[in-house]
């Protein structure tokens, strides 16, 4: 696998697929996906009453299947779908349904590079999740939360360990709910085990637990920290994998622990969505540092400038220095770097894209009912039916953009500094 | 006639409240009470208790006061008096038996409809007061059995009912399929990134009340409404922690609603015919994360059919000929503001709508709200006895179908009409909407 260095990045512009030539081979077309390279489109599509498949640039899967749902591309390119034949359900790789069936699947969950495919799977009422396909060998009453592992070697969620039936508040207040990596619980029980996130290496497991209806913290392979807060939220550990961080409520304000121990000196209304740097060396998070009033703070220093109502996941650059994020304003979306607010606001803005060389951002943005692409606050000219999130080349001159312009599918290169 | 109906409202065992109440000592209740005034309640609760001067204003205000012979101590001010005037009186020393019967007072005798505090001349908010109760009682873990299960299902499947993960993604494909028998290619559209709405349900729905499901389908696409629900945690609108007092869960609930919505990008979110949990999204449980208003624009169901109808998006076949009666829902009238809405919507579907009195943000409460009727069976007898009121409301009327466009007071209101046997069926906007419409042929 040579990733994106392999696509195709000659400048220009390309047909892939004339989506109305589809129309009549189907009853309906459902919502349209792209290939991460762009060189494929495809849909779920209805055949006859109860018969799905997938077309992709115009040929369909050769499996029929009696229901086909949340089509997705993995990282890596492969197409899944969740799908059911006789009343069970399983994942289809490219058209190839795992060979493992079950009552039911959900959730589909890809590890970053896209190597590993995780699912949530539901069998003679007992939860559990698959990984590639296998399934865990224990199987538990309910189950939330899944999460995959960076490395996509491990998955985890929240397990109901204890019988219960509804309305015996004392026994659920006991405890009957724990952590399961790779199918194993904890041996230890919480009233809730919510968020959850792996250590790099995967050996490692922290979630939000709540030890009785009032006292939260953070566990840790099972073990909960040792300081008990009135509210905490998901948890991260810093890139070397040696600790653990969270957002934690003390008296009615937030901060940021470490370990267990207060981190950062400032107090929040709220602040949540923590991200690290790729050295590890900075910690961005969402804070409100008033009422009403949001921004992104880094090392416990926030930002001059507040929104009103949305900020969205901190987006670090690939050499750490510089941090994005998309916010709202009463009904507008903007994009803000380091503090800075860009001049153009949007109907919707997606998550911000770095450049690999850290030089440029670029969002794909909504404006009008019609959707385009923004790098450096400078709009590409060309207003399309849809596009999808941008991928810049390896060196950062170049970008991949995907749109659907009157019902045919496009795959453009263009010089990056066509547009800025 | 002060008594009234005593035997059939008191000394009500609730498994909870007493389980809880009996693990309690006194040193606890009154670090508890001290910790919840000292750092949660600030100056406002002090001044409301301050302020009033027991003039008694408020008492005809309140359904409970009225319904049960006039008795002081169901009038705001007296249910005020006997929870936070004695918690104050005795400096929070107060007994496990006195915080027992504060629960029961705080969450079964009001419904935080805020109707009474329109009459005080000082503004006085009561419900807020009974929160505050609440909240003291949830920190002690002494809460009514069912609304505290409720709250645990909120607490672990981010939804009131226990609805698993694949239950809900399984109900909305099959409504999905038994509406395409009607309307072959209709969808109901999972997991669409960019649809202009996000359409939002509280747990009952999927769980007992499918075919509102199947409805608002037919209604969004025959409407042409670019439109998506969720499948993952996040999609259900309600919130009973709100009114357990447990803030934490509550914050995540509607964290958890918002940021579903900001993950799907939708541009707003429809919410179905619910009164609390517009309370909770629009006001309560978006402040307490530190949202000033909601983060995603929430549009309740009445407003949506108000656009829809104004804008023609949906034509009326043939208005619904019986006579029909509105409820007006504490949340979404008083609390919301859309009373006139709501009758445009109601005369744009029906021939003959007959008014209520009293009405609009006058209107009296279901006494299933506030998560009254969440408290369950136990309560059940007590919170038909202490409703009287609405049941002469609703026989007044004479009208043969009751329209609530809110679930709790639906049920409640179902509970009256059949507690004192009047002859009218009950309907949410949305069965008369699907009844009328002209539908795609
Ligand atoms: S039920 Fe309504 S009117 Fe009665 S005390 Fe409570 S808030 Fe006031
Ligand atoms: S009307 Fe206001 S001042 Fe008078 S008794 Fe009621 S709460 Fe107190």
């Amino acid at each position: 696998m040579c990733g994106i260095s392999c696509w195709d990045w000659n400048i220009g512009k390309r047909l892939v697929a004339d989506i109305s030539s589809w129309e009549d081979k189907f009853n309906w077309i459902e919502e349209l996906h792209a290939s991460p390279d762009g060189e494929r489109i495809a849909a779920i599509v209805n055949i006859d009453e109860a018969e799905f498949s997938v077309c992709v640039n115009g040929e369909t899967w050769e499996n029929i299947f009696d229901k086909i749902w949340f089509l997705r591309f993995s990282p890596d390119g492969r197409l899944t779908a969740i799908v059911s034949e006789d009343g069970e359900w399983t994942l289809a790789v490219d058209g190839i349904p795992w060979e493992n069936r079950f009552d039911y699947v959900w959730n589909t969950l890809f590890n970053k590079s896209g190597t590993d495919i995780a699912v949530a799977i539901q069998q003679d009422a007992k939860y559990s999740m698959a990984l590639n396909g296998v399934p865990w060998e224990n199987s538990f009453d309910n189950m939330t939360s899944m999460t995959l592992s960076h490395d996509g070697t491990k998955t985890a969620a929240s397990v109901q360990v204890l019988p219960h039936k509804e309305g015996e508040i004392f026994k659920f207040q006991e405890g009957i709910y724990t952590a399961a990596a790779g199918g194993i619980a904890w041996d230890k029980n919480f009233i809730n085990v919510w968020n959850m996130s792996f250590s790099p290496d995967s050996n490692k497991l922290a979630a939000e637990v709540r030890s009785s209806l009032y006292d939260y913290t953070i566990a840790v392979n099972g073990k909960p920290w040792d300081q008990i807060f009135g509210c905490v939220w998901e948890p991260l550990f810093d890139p070397s994998g040696t600790s653990v961080t969270a957002p934690v409520k003390i008296g009615e304000k937030w901060t940021l622990a470490e370990d267990g121990k207060v981190l950062w000196d400032s107090k929040f209304v709220q602040l949540w969505r923590h991200k690290y740097s790729y050295d590890g060396t900075k910690i961005a998070a969402v804070v409100a540092p008033r009422f009403g009033k949001w921004t992104i703070a880094v090392n416990d220093k926030p930002w001059g400038i507040t929104f009103e109502d949305f900020v969205c996941d901190p987006v670090f650059s690939p050499n750490n220095k510089k941090i994005a994020a998309i916010a709202k304003n009463s009904d507008k979306w903007v994009v803000a770097v380091d503090g800075k607010e860009w001049e153009n606001n949007f109907d919707m803005v997606w998550d911000p894209v770095f450049s690999p060389d850290s030089e440029h951002l670029a969002v794909k943005v909504e404006k009008n009912g019609k959707y385009t692409i923004a790098i450096d606050d400078k709009l590409w000219g060309n207003e399309c039916d849809a596009v999808w999130e941008p991928i810049f080349n390896q060196a950062g001159d170049s970008i991949l953009i995907k749109t659907i312009e009157n019902n045919k599918y496009y795959r453009y290169i263009i010089p990056v500094n066509e547009i800025v | 006639m002060p008594g009234f109906a005593a035997n059939k409202v008191e000394n009500i065992l609730d498994e909870g409240i007493e389980k809880g109440g009996a693990k309690l000592d006194n040193k606890q209740i009154e670090d508890v009470i001290k910790s919840v005034l000292d750092t949660e309640t600030g100056e406002r609760l002090k001044i409301y208790v301050d302020t009033c001067v027991h003039c008694g204003l408020c008492s005809d205000a309140c359904h409970h006061f009225l319904s049960m012979g006039r008795d002081p101590k169901y009038s705001p001010a007296g249910k005020v008096k006997r929870t936070l005037g004695e918690i104050f009186r005795k400096k929070g020393k107060v007994s496990p038996e006195f915080i027992k019967s504060a629960s029961i007072i705080a969450s079964t005798e009001c419904n935080v409809c805020r109707r009474c505090s329109m009459y005080c001349p000082f503004g006085i908010d009561v419900a807020y007061m009974m929160k505050v109760v609440r909240r003291i009682c949830h920190k002690l873990g002494v809460t009514a059995l069912y609304i505290q299960d409720t709250a645990h299902s909120h607490s672990v499947t981010m939804n009131q009912m226990w609805v698993k993960e694949d239950e809900w993604v399984d109900t909305l494909q099959w409504q999905e399929e038994e509406a395409q028998a009607e309307f072959p290619k209709l969808r109901i559209p999972l997991e669409k990134e960019g649809a202009e709405i996000m359409y939002s349900v509280i747990a009952p729905e999927p769980k007992f009340q499918a075919q509102l499901i199947y409805q608002a389908a037919i209604i969004m696409n025959t409407a042409g409404i670019d439109w998506t629900m969720p499948a993952t945690p996040g999609w259900d609108n309600s919130d009973m922690a709100m009114y357990t007092g447990d803030f934490e869960i509550m914050g995540r609930l509607k964290r958890s609603h918002f940021d579903t919505a900001a993950r799907l990008k939708v541009k707003k979110i429809v919410m179905g015919e619910c009164g609390h949990a517009f309370r909770s999204v629009y006001d309560v449980g978006n402040r307490w994360l530190g949202w000033k208003r909601p983060p995603v624009p929430i549009i309740h169901a009445l407003e949506f059919y108000y656009d829809l109808l104004k804008a023609g998006k949906i034509k009326i076949r043939e208005k619904y000929k019986k006579s029909v009666t509105l409820h007006d829902p504490c949340n979404v009238i008083r609390g919301g503001g859309l009373a006139d809405k709501s009758r445009y919507v109601v005369n744009a579907l029906c021939d003959n709508f007959i008014e209520m009195h009293p009405n609009r943000e006058h209107n009296y409460c279901c006494n299933a709200g506030g998560g009254v009727i969440n408290c369950g069976p136990p309560f059940k007898n007590k919170r038909m006895v202490s409703n009287k009121v609405k049941a002469d409301q609703l026989i007044a009327t004479g009208a043969e179908v009751l329209l609530s466009p809110c679930h709790n007071c639906y049920s409640g209101l179902e509970d009256i009409i059949g507690h004192y046997k009047i002859n009218m069926e009950i309907k949410f906007i949305s069965d008369i909407i699907y009844e009328v419409m002209e539908k795609p042929a």
